[in-house]
């Protein structure tokens, strides 16, 4: 089929089967689907949204169809989300399942794990958490110690992994374990997939600045995992982690372009134009524009790597500039977004079910900068791997 | 719309590279500095450019050029700046090319395009009348006066005006719409004044004094001059954006080999990590604007009616990294940063001229602000 036609049969769909209430923005993030064995959904709408688009395999559209995706090709999957953003249309699933532990899965998951978790990834049924962080490993995450002790053809687990995010909601967990005690910090670690229903699991919730708490810390005592459980090899599972690192530092940055927020609309909301409907400060005004620039400059470049990928470039360690630079981004709109709210956007609660989303919206994007890898550690990156500066 | 370079581009943008880096290297430019050569430029170089097609590359195939586009034009630029190249490449092959390719009439592009092919004319492209980049205060005048006109006003910093021989000025009609008139520079009332800049260019300021003009002189050949300005300009934005890219990549490019080399503690410099950061964050700048740049010249070939705001978009952004490169290569560098000696301090200089010419970010966020209507 010629990418027209696709256009044009799939905007046709869009249209048809796209219910309205999944054609405004989400209203802060209770109302964004994630799924899972617990889920509620906030709306029909968001239900039949959800059903519709995993029954064609859209809500992971370019994966193969026998996994239960859309099998379409990267650009079909580009027309998809092309047309989608031009109706509004929210995303059906939100998951690490999609962004994170899917491509991982993909590439070094045996057949029977693919079968087993990638459909069930793709209709929102199961809930993934990441297990990666623990107190005393976090930049430096290779130094993890949470132990994996084969017993028969099961790890015996124990250890402490933190700001596990929603792990009290999930239903499985991929962690990282050491499980090869004397090999060298990052060869003996492995990555297993965990029910979070195995006794011997549990989690704590832990507050944040934004006022919710959608992280954890997870224990593990004598928790239980098959061998069969382990993806790739054990042993292997430092280099799975970082693949999968590289779509995670994707999927947080594709928010810095598409966020939704626009300062230029909190100016509006709050009053703050002039007659000609210009936001009326001059100096935020040119805080916004200089912001502006900097989207575009980062847009462009989003797709100019996805060029240089499709050319057989790769992209490596480049997705540390993207991860860099989005998050800051993003951070910085934010900061211009409350500005240009002024008192407006303190409010903290409220009678509406987004009264407090602003602020809210603004403390989490702090954590952009940190989670998945600190801005710090991608400047190390591109330091030591792209311009091959040499170590102290 | 593609970011990566065809084949055609790739081969124009590699021999254009060697070209420059054997015929044109930064010490070919000190030379013509340092004996104050009249043009500040070089007559030879000029003319393989033009055997090599490069002054025709945005002129069609009808009048003799290659006709490849703004994105090439970009690349040739972009090589440039990384050798600091001077040259009328911008204004006369690019500025003033498509000043006659999109409001000339077909006489006007008959008699200008094939001398501008062959490399036998220098013009310049005269719109700034003050010290910022502002084109919509023109105060120059072109009244009619029986069959032609008479052009009044001045004009400053004219890219090239030392060694042009004809100007494309910028001026308002008598009905204070704009409009491009082409003026001899050896025209009775035209006087000319070349100044030395910072970044050893010789751009001059002009004074027209009752400049009577054939009618042939008026540019009249687009539906709307006002619109063919704009685009006019939107070209060259994008392309002088792409020559200040090409200045903070090989400040960039010399700056990082420096500070794996120099020595300090006993270690390279480069593995200190308060330098590696900047390094990092430079490098994230720079392919930042690399992008926006690619996006700017490709959309005036593809998709002109929506290049404003990437032009402009791309001319701040450009701006802003090519300053920030050469200033942080200078630090770097340490205190032979600031000799004359070592080359850094040239492209810091080209960074700022450049920078200013067509307007800078500051000039560029404004745009981008009223462009999208806040
Ligand atoms: C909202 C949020 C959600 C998260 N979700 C998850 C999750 O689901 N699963 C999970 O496993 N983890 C998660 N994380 C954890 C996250 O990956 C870590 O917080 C992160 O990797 C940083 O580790 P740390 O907090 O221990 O900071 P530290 O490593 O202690 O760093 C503290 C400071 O030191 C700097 N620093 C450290 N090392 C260096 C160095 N070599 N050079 C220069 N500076 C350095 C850091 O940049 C930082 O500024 C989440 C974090 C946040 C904030």
């Amino acid at each position: 089929m010629s990418l027209e036609t696709f256009r044009k049969e799939t905007r046709d769909w869009l249209e048809a089967n796209c219910p309205p209430g999944m054609r405004v923005p989400a209203k802060g993030e209770a109302d964004i689907c994630w799924g899972g064995r617990n889920w509620t959904f906030a709306s029909d709408d968001q239900r039949i949204w959800l059903e519709r688009m995993a029954e064609r395999g859209w809500t992971v559209p370019t994966w193969p169809k026998e996994y239960g995706g859309g099998g379409l090709t990267k650009e079909e999957g580009f027309v998809l989300k092309e047309e989608m953003k031009a109706m509004k249309a929210r995303s059906p699933l939100d998951s690490f399942g999609i962004w994170m532990l899917g491509p991982a899965l993909l590439k070094y998951g045996s057949e029977e794990q693919k079968r087993e978790h990638l459909p069930k990834i793709a209709r929102g049924e199961i809930r993934w958490c990441q297990g990666y962080s623990e107190p005393g490993a976090g930049s430096d995450l290779a130094s993890l110690r949470t132990k994996g002790v084969l017993d028969g053809d099961e790890y015996v687990i124990n250890g402490q992994k933190v700001w596990t995010s929603y792990a009290d909601k999930s239903d499985w967990i991929f962690a990282l374990v050491r499980t090869e005690a004397d090999a060298p910090k990052h060869l003996g670690i492995s990555f297993i997939l965990i029910d979070m229903d195995t006794p011997g699991v549990s989690t704590k919730p832990i507050k944040l600045i934004s006022g919710k708490s959608p992280f954890c810390e997870t224990f593990f005592d004598d928790a239980r995992a098959p061998v069969s459980n382990v993806v790739g090899k054990p042993g292997q599972g430092w280099d799975i982690a970082k693949y999968l690192l590289s779509h995670e530092r994707a999927g947080i940055v594709s928010d810095a372009v598409s966020g939704g927020l626009n300062p230029v609309g909190a100016a509006h909301l709050a009053g703050e134009v002039d007659e000609k409907g210009r936001i009326a400060d001059p100096i935020l005004r040119g805080d916004v524009a200089r912001l502006t620039i900097d989207a575009l400059a980062f847009e462009a470049t989003l797709r100019r790597v996805k060029d240089e990928a499709d050319k057989g470039e790769g992209v490596g360690a480049k997705a540390s500039i993207l991860k860099y630079v989005g998050t800051e981004l993003n951070k910085r709109r934010h900061e211009l977004n409350m500005s240009a709210l002024g008192s407006d956007g303190l409010l903290w609660e409220g009678e509406k079910e987004e009264d407090g989303e602003a602020a809210r919206s603004w403390l989490r994007s702090r954590a952009n900068s940190i989670e998945g890898g600190t801005s710090e550690i991608q400047l190390n990156i591109v330091a030591k791997r792209v311009l091959e500066l040499p170590g102290t | 719309m593609s970011f990566v370079l065809n084949d055609e581009e790739q081969m124009l943008r590699d021999s254009a590279r060697s070209f420059l880096s054997e015929t044109a290297p930064v010490t070919a430019f000190r030379k013509l500095r340092d004996e104050n050569n009249p043009d500040g430029f070089s007559r030879d170089l000029w003319s393989s450019m033009a055997e090599m097609g490069w002054t025709g590359i945005l002129v069609e195939e009808d009048h003799g050029g290659a006709d490849f586009g703004v994105f090439a034009a970009g690349l040739l630029l972009q090589e440039m700046g990384r050798t600091l190249t001077p040259s009328p490449f911008l204004s006369t092959a690019v500025l003033a090319a498509t000043a006659l390719r999109v409001a000339g009439s077909d006489a006007q592009k008959a008699k200008w395009l094939p001398k501008i092919v062959s490399g036998e004319t220098v013009i310049g492209f005269a719109v700034d009348e003050r010290a910022r980049h502002n084109p919509d205060s023109i105060n120059t005048t072109a009244k009619k006066q029986g069959n032609g006109l008479v052009l009044n006003g001045t004009k400053r910093f004219v890219a090239n005006g030392a060694a042009a021989d004809a100007v494309i000025v910028v001026a308002r009609n008598e009905d204070g719409a704009p409009c491009l008139v082409l003026v001899d520079c050896n025209q009775k009332g035209v006087t000319r004044k070349a100044r030395r800049t910072v970044d050893s260019h010789l751009p001059a300021d002009f004074t027209f004094e009752d400049v009577a003009l054939d009618g042939d002189a008026l540019l009249d050949g687009a539906d709307n001059t006002e619109g063919a300005l704009k685009h006019i300009l939107d070209v060259g934005r994008a392309c002088v954006a792409a020559e200040s890219l090409g200045v903070a990549e090989q400040a960039f490019d010399v700056t990082i080999d420096y500070i794996k080399e120099r020595e300090q503690f006993g270690v390279p410099i480069a593995s200190f990590q308060g330098l590696q950061h900047r390094a990092a964050h430079l490098l994230s700048e720079i392919e930042m604007a690399r992008s926006i740049v690619m996006k700017a010249l490709r959309t005036l070939d593809e998709t002109p009616s929506q290049a404003p705001i990437w032009a402009a978009a791309a001319k701040a952004k450009a701006t802003a990294v090519s300053r920030l490169a050469t200033s942080e290569g200078i630090q770097m560098f340490g205190g032979v940063g600031m000799t004359d000696e070592y080359d850094i301090g040239l492209y810091y200089k080209r960074a700022q001229a450049a920078g200013e010419f067509l307007g800078d970010d500051a000039w560029g966020a404004g745009q981008v602000a009223k462009l999208s209507g806040y």
